[in-house]
């Protein structure tokens, strides 16, 4: 069985692969990719060569925005996306960690003065073991992804 | 050539190097040597508390009129702009164009970091929340060195509620620029944070759990004490472990000659009253540097040259 016949191809959007088995319904509840009208085709539990296992996540007619991608970053580490345009993949990039990531998750320290502020919330990034630790640029204080996630 | 703290803000002790920190030591005791009036002549400082404090708020605005600056400000927020919903951006933005150094305390994390970014003048840090206090860092290095003639290489030992106290953190972490060596004696719910360790750790830095302040006071060089809140125990529970973070004359009895014991104040019981009079007790003293440490700190903001 090859890849190629388990999800089919789109003509114009974008290709969310080699997502870590079990992320990808997450990655479609975190960026309400089911809440839009666009077309989703999913894979997920597929074979994969270099992971194993490996989700895939179909959009047609969608175009990520920054912090959509920063988000597909810190869930989705070692994805690769691929916007296809008529059928060919016209760029590839593979997700990696940022060092900062603003404006995407509020700090879940409530009494951190971004939260009665016109700021954006703004983390420093660290990869550390399993996880991914985000420290808040201003009440410094660092928190795991899932719980910055969690917000 | 001007002095690398010169329109710095001062938000966190992490922002400091080793070098900066030494600058304002040596700063802080050639101002508590030779008074210098002058420093600050024709300034006006803002001195903003929208938390009231005591000591802290009372030894910086010393600072500035015996730099021979002049303060405007408030000392709790409940007749200013920010009662009626003002957001803490632009209450700086204004008042920062009336001064030339911008003093804040604030009950929210990260509100000296935010300040920064809208004040045309340098911000001091005065407490953020849980966060940073980083003038407590500076008058407690001050203090250590003055008392033991140096910083490297120090045996620190810090006694009580090591959770949460802001003080004990940013100490440790500045302590770490000269390799210190530290003993932490906490009860479990209050023992130093997995961070800090974390932090500790990287660096290479050696500490220890201690099991009593008696066992410890013949290799300590330093005993930071600080408070057990009563009300983050049950009362059973809080008898039970109080005693066991409370400094007395019976737990100096081997303590090393240059022993010296420290505090952020205010103190209630965990140092008992007979210690003041020993020449372990440096507290007092401690506190009154922290006019010192401010003045330095104000001095090199605001002076190119000191």
């Amino acid at each position: 069985m090859t890849n190629k016949l388990q999800v089919e191809a789109i003509c114009q959007g974008t290709v969310i692969d080699h997502i870590p088995a079990g992320q990808g319904v997450k990655i479609l509840e975190r960026l309400h990719l089911l809440d839009s009208d666009v077309s989703i085709t999913v894979g997920f539990n597929l074979p994969s060569k270099a992971q194993g296992r490996k989700d895939i996540i179909k959009v047609s007619d969608l175009k990520f925005t920054e912090q959509e991608a920063n988000q597909l970053a810190l869930f989705a580490q070692g994805a690769t996306i691929n916007v296809i345009e008529e059928y060919d993949v016209v760029e590839k990039f593979s997700m990696a960690v940022p060092e900062t990531l603003k404006g995407a998750f509020s700090c879940p320290n409530s009494n951190c003065i971004t939260h009665n502020e016109p700021v954006s919330s703004f983390f420093h990034l660290k990869e550390k073991e399993d996880d991914i630790r985000l420290k808040c640029h201003y009440c410094e204080k660092s928190f795991s992804k899932n719980i910055v996630a969690e917000i | 050539m001007k002095n690398p703290l010169h329109q710095k803000d001062i938000i966190s002790i992490a922002d400091l190097s080793r070098s900066d920190l030494e600058l304002i030591l040596d700063t802080a005791a050639e101002l508590k040597a030779s008074p210098r009036p002058d420093l600050l002549a024709g300034k006006v400082i803002a001195s903003c508390f929208f938390e009231a404090s005591t000591r802290t708020r009372l030894s910086f605005e010393t600072a500035v009129q015996r730099l021979g600056g002049t303060l405007i400000g408030f000392s709790d927020s409940s007749n200013t702009s920010a009662k009626k919903g003002e957001t803490l951006s632009d209450t700086v933005k204004i008042i920062s164009s009336y001064t030339d150094a911008f003093i804040m305390r604030h009950p929210q994390e990260g509100a000296a970091r935010l300040a920064s970014e809208f004040s045309g003048v340098p911000v001091i840090n005065g407490g953020d929340g849980s966060n940073q206090h980083p003038t407590q860092t500076l008058l407690d290095l001050f203090s250590i060195k003055e008392c033991q003639g140096k910083l490297d290489n120090l045996k620190i030992t810090f006694v009580g509620d090591l959770k949460y106290g802001r003080t004990v953190h940013s100490l440790t972490q500045a302590l770490s620029l000269f390799g210190a060596e530290f003993t932490f004696i906490a009860p479990d719910a209050l023992y130093m944070p997995d961070y800090i360790l974390e932090e500790l750790d990287e660096k290479g830095i050696r500490y220890q759990r201690g099991e009593s302040i008696e066992s410890v006071a013949s290799e300590s060089d330093i005993i930071y004490m600080t408070r057990v809140q009563k009300e983050r125990f049950d009362e059973t529970e809080y008898k039970h472990i109080a005693s066991n973070y409370i400094l007395g004359l019976d737990s100096l009895t081997n303590a090393k000659a240059n022993l010296k014991v420290l505090h952020p104040l205010p103190r209630v019981d965990e140092i008992q009253v007979e210690v003041d009079s020993t020449d372990f007790a440096y507290y007092f003293q401690q506190a009154e540097n922290g006019v010192y440490a401010r003045q330095a700190l104000l001095a090199l903001l605001l002076n190119e040259k000191v």
